[in-house]
């Protein structure tokens, strides 16, 4: 029985740990590059508010706003983390009362918007299209407030008229990084690593097959790329395997949009010395000889623009905001050694063109098959 | 003198002390980090208290550890340490919404045959570690461990298979409508259920803003059943025979390996059912994607730790710890501080529930000293 109880103690430490590391994160150094040129755009792309804000300037302070992230918690190093950092700035800047409250499992959801909305939250921000279903029905039962959520149309059948949606055209940047790779490329053949299938990843996948389209039409050569999915966004093991068999079969870029899963195939990249192509964020400080570029999606961006026009007092609800290349909340990193300057300026002579419409990146399936005629 | 040392004997005491210096510690942490202790526990407690539906989030949050708590504690009085109720919950959880989304019957007749589901898959999972032992003497620990595993990604796997995945979304379908186990689901949204509470604001917050439900009924009745079994029926005292010491059980001809199976069983089963009332009482009535173990079986190892593995002593420690967990997440959200504070707190009490065998040993002391000075 003592023995027993010893052993308890022993193994309940380790779970402890366990699940102690599993839910914790890590530093936040990460976010440099990135941040550096999101501060320009961010202050660009709000110019046009900055006017309203600063007759509403004492207003912010009282405005509270409210976060509520989804399962992957506030130290993601992807977009619950950037968001917080859009909000973070907006402290800073203008002074509003921002706070979070995490998500441990998905039943929280609901408990924690509930729990925002007790703290007279004047707009109230979730995080990721999972918490659309429980966006909707908390905004149904409070109408006063104002919700707004990342990666999630608004839907007018399913969400009353206090919810915002806010979205990206992660198809643009897939596109720039596409065309990188297939100008990159030397054994015509590029990779693409997906998490879970969803049209969220489709705008990264489609939009990335037709820039490596367009990089072979323009070179006059052939290049294929082959997908696949993780089924995951946070076993890097399975990226890993994933990227590793690609860049046997011959790949040499591989470029991911799947989370924590991607951290494993830029460390195939590195393993192998190949390219790997990062997302949301620049990831180039994961391996820096041996990522390429990445696809920005800059999210502290549009959820610190969209904050800014709730609290000038603008009406914000029942609609989609969608930011792209014109809005500055997409991109590529400045940092282009790994590429050179000719391919580089050529993206942004490919980024110029689709902010000008003249090339528009398919976002799906249907869309990439009438691109390709 | 003696009044303390008896004091200091009960096991409920040296519980208390551990709370206490629990939160001793955690006030130390939060001064280090710079937050004022007394407000971060005001905050921890009105997160907990200051509205009626607060106190429905705790108990409905208490629920699935109380009954994960009560399978631990109840194959440690078996002398078997079930680690595996984290698995045990997951193909509960899986099973659970299988049934409840495939079939759709009044719910009179789904209610059970869901729960059931929940239950005979968790069973199944605990059974196969209690078979294990009982046929070859493979350590339970490691099979339950290897099998949380293979629970953690079969239920991955189904959550993506092509049947159940629910599109653009990270998460399976969820149950029917028919299964859902809360407090009048459907009254308390129609014209008439809003009409009758529209008088009694706390009726209302609790009814519309929680998912208030009867899973916290059943595990008080489960806890009870298991205390009945255990120290009130002619098989509990095999059972704990077999925990005391399995030779001598053996050789006053208690049949030990079958016992083992059936203690396995039962704690598996009640680790699916604490999977299964989730799915049917709490939105969103579905499994999603794991990235990482949610906790609800490890949190289990606590609460039955604390608890003293006293089946009883399951519901308070479940109670306390589900109040921490959700009162926690107000320190963070009042004071900013960080929410791991809540974890060192939870950690350091679970660690000084271990340092307690020194309580009793210093009331033997207290004793002796006593007596000498009686001389």
């Amino acid at each position: 029985m003592k023995k027993m109880r010893k052993l308890l103690a022993v193994v309940l430490a380790g779970a402890m740990a366990a699940s102690m590391s599993a839910c914790g994160g890590t530093g936040t150094a990460s976010s440099s590059a990135a941040n550096s040129t999101a501060g320009s755009s961010a202050a660009a792309s709000t110019e046009g508010s900055s006017a309203a804000t600063s007759t509403t300037g004492t207003n912010a302070k009282n405005f509270k706003i409210r976060m509520v992230t989804d399962t992957g918690g506030v130290n993601d190093q992807s977009f619950n983390q950037s968001s917080w950092e859009g909000l973070q700035n907006l402290k800073k800047s203008i002074g509003a009362d921002v706070n979070y409250v995490e998500s441990k499992q998905e039943s929280d959801y609901a408990t924690n918007l509930d729990k925002a909305a007790d703290d007279d939250a004047k707009l109230i921000w979730g995080i990721g299209f999972a918490m659309a279903e429980s966006i909707g029905k908390a905004a149904k039962a409070n109408p006063d407030i104002a919700y707004a959520i990342v990666d999630n149309g608004y839907d007018a059948k399913t969400m009353p008229k206090n919810v915002t949606g806010v979205m990206f055209r992660a198809q643009e940047p897939s596109f720039v990084v596409g065309y990188i790779a297939g100008k990159t490329t030397k054994t015509g053949k590029v990779g693409f690593v997906g998490g879970i299938k969803s049209n969220i990843i489709d705008q990264f996948e489609y939009g990335y097959k037709a820039g490596v389209d367009y990089a072979a039409k323009e070179l006059k050569k052939k290049i294929t790329v082959d997908a696949q999915y993780a089924e995951s966004f946070s076993d890097a093991a399975k990226g890993k395997a994933i990227a590793n068999s690609m860049f046997s079969s011959g790949c040499d870029i591989v470029f991911h949009a799947a989370g924590g899963v991607g951290v494993g195939v830029i460390q195939a990249a590195k393993d192998a010395g190949k390219y790997a192509i990062g997302v949301d964020r620049d990831q180039a400080y994961l391996a820096p000889k041996n990522v390429l570029t990445s696809a920005l999606k800059l999210v502290h961006a549009a959820v610190e623009d969209v904050s800014k026009k709730a609290i000038a007092g603008k009406s914000i609800g029942g609609q989609t905001f969608t930011y792209g290349l014109t809005e500055d909340a997409v991109g590529i990193p400045t940092e282009h050694k790994l590429m050179g300057d000719a391919t580089y300026n050529a993206a942004l002579k490919v980024e110029e063109q689709i902010k000008s419409g003249k090339i528009v990146p398919p976002a799906n399936k249907d869309d990439y098959a009438k691109f390709g005629k | 003198m003696e009044k303390t040392a008896k004091i200091l004997k009960k096991p409920i005491t040296s519980t208390i002390i551990a709370i206490v210096c629990g939160f001793a510690v955690a006030a130390i942490v939060l001064a280090v980090a710079g937050y004022n202790p007394g407000s971060a526990f005001g905050a921890l407690f009105s997160g907990i208290f200051s509205r009626p539906k607060y106190i429905s989030n705790v108990i409905i949050k208490a629920t699935p550890i109380t009954l994960t708590a009560l399978s631990v504690a109840f194959a440690y009085k078996v002398g078997l340490f079930n680690i595996g109720a984290e698995g045990q919950y997951i193909v509960g959880a899986v099973a659970a919404n299988i049934v409840g989304y495939l079939c759709n019957f009044p719910p009179v007749i789904e209610i059970p045959l869901v729960i059931l589901a929940g239950m005979v898959a968790g069973a199944l999972w605990g059974g196969i570690v209690g078979l294990l032992k009982a046929k070859f003497g493979i350590h339970e620990v490691l099979t339950s461990i290897m099998l949380n595993w293979i629970a953690f990604y079969f239920s991955n796997l189904v959550v993506n298979s092509a049947a159940f995945h629910q599109p653009n979304s990270t998460a399976a379908y969820p149950v029917n409508a028919s299964s859902y186990t809360m407090l009048l689901p459907n009254w308390k949204t129609s014209d008439a259920g809003m009409a009758a509470m529209s008088g009694t604001k706390w009726l209302r917050e609790v009814m519309l803003k929680t998912d208030v439900n009867f899973g916290f009924l059943i595990a008080i009745a489960a806890a009870v059943f298991i205390w009945m079994l255990l120290y009130r029926s002619r098989k509990g005292y095999e059972l704990r025979a077999v925990g005391l010491n399995h030779d001598a059980a053996e050789f006053a001809g208690i049949p030990v390996n079958k016992n083992i199976v059936i203690t396995m069983l039962i704690a598996g089963a009640l680790a699916g059912l604490a999977a299964a009332l989730a799915i049917t009482g709490t939105n969103p009535h579905r499994i999603s994607t794991l990235s990482a173990f949610e906790n609800n079986g490890f949190n289990g190892l606590s609460v039955a730790f604390i608890a003293g593995s006293s089946p009883i002593g399951c519901i308070f420690a479940g109670l306390l710890f589900g109040g921490l967990l959700y009162g926690g997440q107000s320190i963070q959200a009042n004071i900013g501080a960080p929410s791991e504070i809540i974890n060192i707190m939870i950690g350091t009490i679970v660690f000084f529930v271990a340092l307690t065998a020194v309580v009793p040993k210093l009331a033997v002391r207290l004793e002796k000293r006593g007596m000498r000075n009686a001389k």
